[in-house]
């Protein structure tokens, strides 16, 4: 069974922190579809959060799909999120790493890399961003 | 949805000091409020009045739809802990859960004698021997084993060490989870509110400042930084809550007006960012910054 934790820098809004937690481990393989997630009072006591902030991660991957409520019983995955076949991403990974290390031979550095990122970034995916 | 507390214009004086003034609020069930101001803005006031401990001297208000303190039964659905957490020093653990029975028809002992149980207290323990942390997980044992609709809790955690504090919470946060109680609780720890209220009202200076939806509250804040200007050109519909400037660069902490679009700044030069829920406390404590009047619908949005 997952573990969340919580990252009390990130600025990251605590629900949206335990649906990331829940994609990540999906695409790990960490977890799996018919597996359950914790129920509201076990998060709630190991993170001591409050359990609306539970209900409502679980609320979202709901709609997204990937997990569904079976009354008296607790939360369960669905299904993996889409897009994420192993090898698509390693093909992105790689083409990537080969971009990031021609950018530091052309003496850019990391300010410089992020800089030029979240602009291409924002370019692409400036619809629905927040 | 209905309300846990629901006040109109109300007001508190001790001869002719407001210990509160004014206070209209609406605080739907279902939520963990967090009641933020620092010491001396009415908090205790506002806590008190909901018990029925204190009597309005202006306005009104009405506790899970009835007057505070108007029946037995409307005593029985609240649940109170005080500030420093009192206990009988003399009495043993056993002693005030057989107290609690006594005085309370809807007494949930199993509830009590779990709880005492899991925090590893010996019930012939004195409770005037109990650690700090452990009197203020017996007096919330207290007040859950009356299965309070409402808990009401005034500064819990103020006195205790950051270790009790994350204990209490969890107690706390289980017992929500467990029975789907409203809690209200007063504190100027921000980092524990943060963790656990999905709803806040700061008061200062016995004025409610803001109070709404945690999420909703975030939700139409914004930190904007640019180049220096007037805040007094920009677009209608923005609420400069704080505002600082260098001679080259303005920073602001802004309401929008548009809840759902996440605010309508569209101008380059400014960089928008969104607020913490420290950052917006601070700003709305601040007695420097001149709040423009509250939307009083706006923590209904959501």
């Amino acid at each position: 069974m997952i573990e969340f934790q919580l990252d009390e820098t990130s600025g990251v809004a605590t629900y949206l922190q335990l649906v990331q937690q829940v994609h990540q481990a999906l695409r790990m393989g960490m977890l799996e579809p018919g597996e359950q997630l914790p129920t509201a009072q076990q998060v709630v006591a190991k993170l001591v959060i409050n359990p609306n902030t539970v209900h409502k991660a679980y609320r979202e991957l709901e709609r997204e799909g990937l997990a569904r409520a079976r009354p008296g019983l607790g939360t369960f995955i669905t299904r993996a999120p889409a897009g994420t076949d192993p090898a698509t991403q390693a093909r992105f990974l790689a083409a990537m790493t080969d971009w990031l290390r021609s950018a530091r031979s052309a003496g850019l550095g990391p300010d410089d890399v992020e800089a030029i990122y979240r602009t291409a970034f924002r370019t692409c995916f400036a619809e629905g961003a927040a | 949805m209905s309300t846990v507390i629901e006040t109109s214009g109300l007001g508190k004086a001790y001869r002719r000091t407001w210990a509160l003034r004014d206070c209209t609020l609406a605080i739907p069930e279902g939520h963990v409020v967090g009641l933020v101001g620092p010491n001396g803005a009415g908090k205790t006031t506002l806590l008190r009045l909901a018990t029925g401990q204190l009597t309005p001297t202006r306005g009104t208000i009405s506790v899970l739809g009835a007057r505070p303190a108007a029946s037995p039964a409307q005593l029985a659905r609240v649940g109170f802990v005080e500030q420093d957490t009192p206990v009988y020093a003399r009495l043993r653990v056993a002693d005030h859960l057989r107290l609690g029975a006594w005085l309370n028809p809807g007494w949930d002992g199993e509830l009590a004698q779990r709880r005492i149980g899991q925090l590893g207290l010996d019930p012939r323990q004195r409770a005037g021997s109990l650690s700090g942390g452990q009197r203020a997980q017996l007096a919330l044992t207290l007040a859950l084993a009356k299965r309070p609709e409402l808990l009401l809790l005034d500064e819990p955690v103020a006195s205790l060490d950051p270790l009790a504090r994350r204990d209490f919470l969890r107690g706390l946060m289980e017992a929500v989870a467990e029975h789907a109680t409203s809690v209200v609780l007063s504190s100027h720890l921000i980092a524990d509110l943060e963790r656990v209220c999905d709803y806040l009202i700061v008061l200062v200076a016995s004025q409610v400042r803001i109070a709404g939806e945690v999420s909703a509250l975030l939700a139409v804040h914004r930190r904007l930084s640019g180049p220096r200007r007037d805040p007094g050109t920009l677009p209608a519909g923005q609420d400069v809550i704080e505002e600082s400037h260098t001679d080259k660069q303005s920073t602001l902490l802004v309401r929008t007006g548009l809840v759902r679009t996440g605010g309508p700044v569209h101008d380059p030069a400014w960089t928008v960012t969104p607020v913490s829920l420290e950052e917006l406390v601070l700003a709305y404590l601040n007695p420097a910054n001149d709040i423009p009047a509250r939307r009083p619908r706006l923590g209904v949005a959501s």
